[in-house]
């Protein structure tokens, strides 16, 4: 497949699955243990995707420049900084921490 | 029974909380324009992405394991990323009661911020108006946002550079944030990530993240480490999304 395949692939399903939510019954999820399944699986992805945007390199983990500005964000979110403001210091400190120490 | 004139101020109230989301919302598709051309997405799969999939973290998640060879994975993890917009669907047919034609782009629109802005008001009309303003009001915005941050990144050179990589797994950590307030959900969060971060060098890519996502589902069936009492869990998209950082 292709990117186009996969993107517009990708765009429908997720389309789909908006309005899947507005034609079945709402008895469906009405109960804590899907709420909840539902709830940890969003948990679950973003945390894994966290570890992988800022360890995963060409040979499995790569330590480096992401790991500081990953902590930098998380401080900032932690003092509700807004999100543009922290993603952006994230990358002005991996950016700075390469530029100054030549550290990847 | 409310009189017409303090429904006309819920209303107002409604469509201003709403486009204070709308603006604090916006704001982030540049990051997300940006990344999407660091990750080798040229302008037009990028805007497809932001006019046609319209879910934050799906968009996200698309790009970041498309652009580590994750293919399909790629595909699986938007849509699993995009499941409780169906659950935020079931709610809001009952809030918003759309027309028949409006249905389709009731559902477009509806996403985590919409959500929580319509349940954050206590009256109907006022429910309804929130609805409309945040879902139509950040789907503008959003693209318009997108368009910028994409045509800046194809300014920037190599992304590395400018700490577009170290962006990303940021952003990831401001989608996930503010879903951390019970401690199973920084449990499975930490699990998660550990499970994901092991299985790094050793399956291909995109697969880590999907192996990380079933220990979400396991302690989600079982409840594990979970409180005793049901209705003590948070109500997903509600009131304490309304200014969550996430779309």
């Amino acid at each position: 497949m292709t990117l186009w395949h996969l993107l517009l692939l990708a765009s429908i399903v997720v389309l789909g699955i908006k309005l899947l939510g507005y034609a079945v019954p709402p008895a469906v999820f009405d109960s804590p243990r899907p709420r909840r399944t539902l709830e940890l699986l969003t948990v679950s992805l973003l945390a894994g995707l966290v570890a992988v945007q800022a360890l995963g390199g060409a040979s499995g983990i790569v330590l480096d420049a992401r790991i500081p500005a990953v902590l930098v964000a998380a401080g900032l979110f932690a003092v509700r900084a807004p999100f543009i403001v922290a993603v952006a210091a994230a990358a002005a400190t991996a950016a700075l921490l390469r530029a100054l120490t030549g550290f990847a | 029974m409310q009189t017409d004139s303090a429904q006309t101020d819920a209303v107002r109230r409604a469509r201003r909380e709403g486009l204070g989301v709308v603006v604090a919302t916006s704001a982030y598709g540049l990051s997300f324009g940006a990344l999407s051309i660091a990750s080798g997405l040229d302008l037009p799969q990028t805007m497809v992405l932001s006019l046609l999939m319209f879910s934050g973290g799906s968009q996200f998640a698309f790009i970041g394991v498309v652009a580590a060879g994750g293919g399909v994975a790629g595909v699986a993890s938007a849509a699993m990323l995009g499941l409780r917009n169906a659950l935020y669907g079931m709610s809001m047919r009952r809030v918003v009661q759309p027309r028949r034609a409006l249905l389709p782009l009731a559902a477009h629109v509806t996403i985590d911020e919409s959500t929580a802005v319509a349940l954050a008001q206590s009256e109907p009309r006022a429910q309804r108006a929130g609805f409309w303003v945040t879902g139509v009001g950040i789907w503008i915005g959003w693209n318009l946002a997108t368009l910028a941050g994409a045509l800046l990144g194809d300014q920037l050179g190599d992304p590395r550079q400018w700490g577009l990589d170290a962006a990303a797994a940021a952003a990831f950590v401001g989608l996930l944030w503010p879903r951390l307030k019970a401690r199973q959900a920084m449990a499975v969060a930490a699990a998660s990530a550990v499970v994901a971060a092991a299985l790094l060098p050793v399956l291909p890519a995109g697969m880590p993240v999907m192996v990380a996502a079933a220990v979400g589902v396991i302690v989600g069936l079982t409840n594990w480490l979970g409180p005793r009492h049901e209705s003590t869990l948070p109500d997903p998209g509600g009131p304490q999304h309304a200014e969550g950082h996430h779309a």
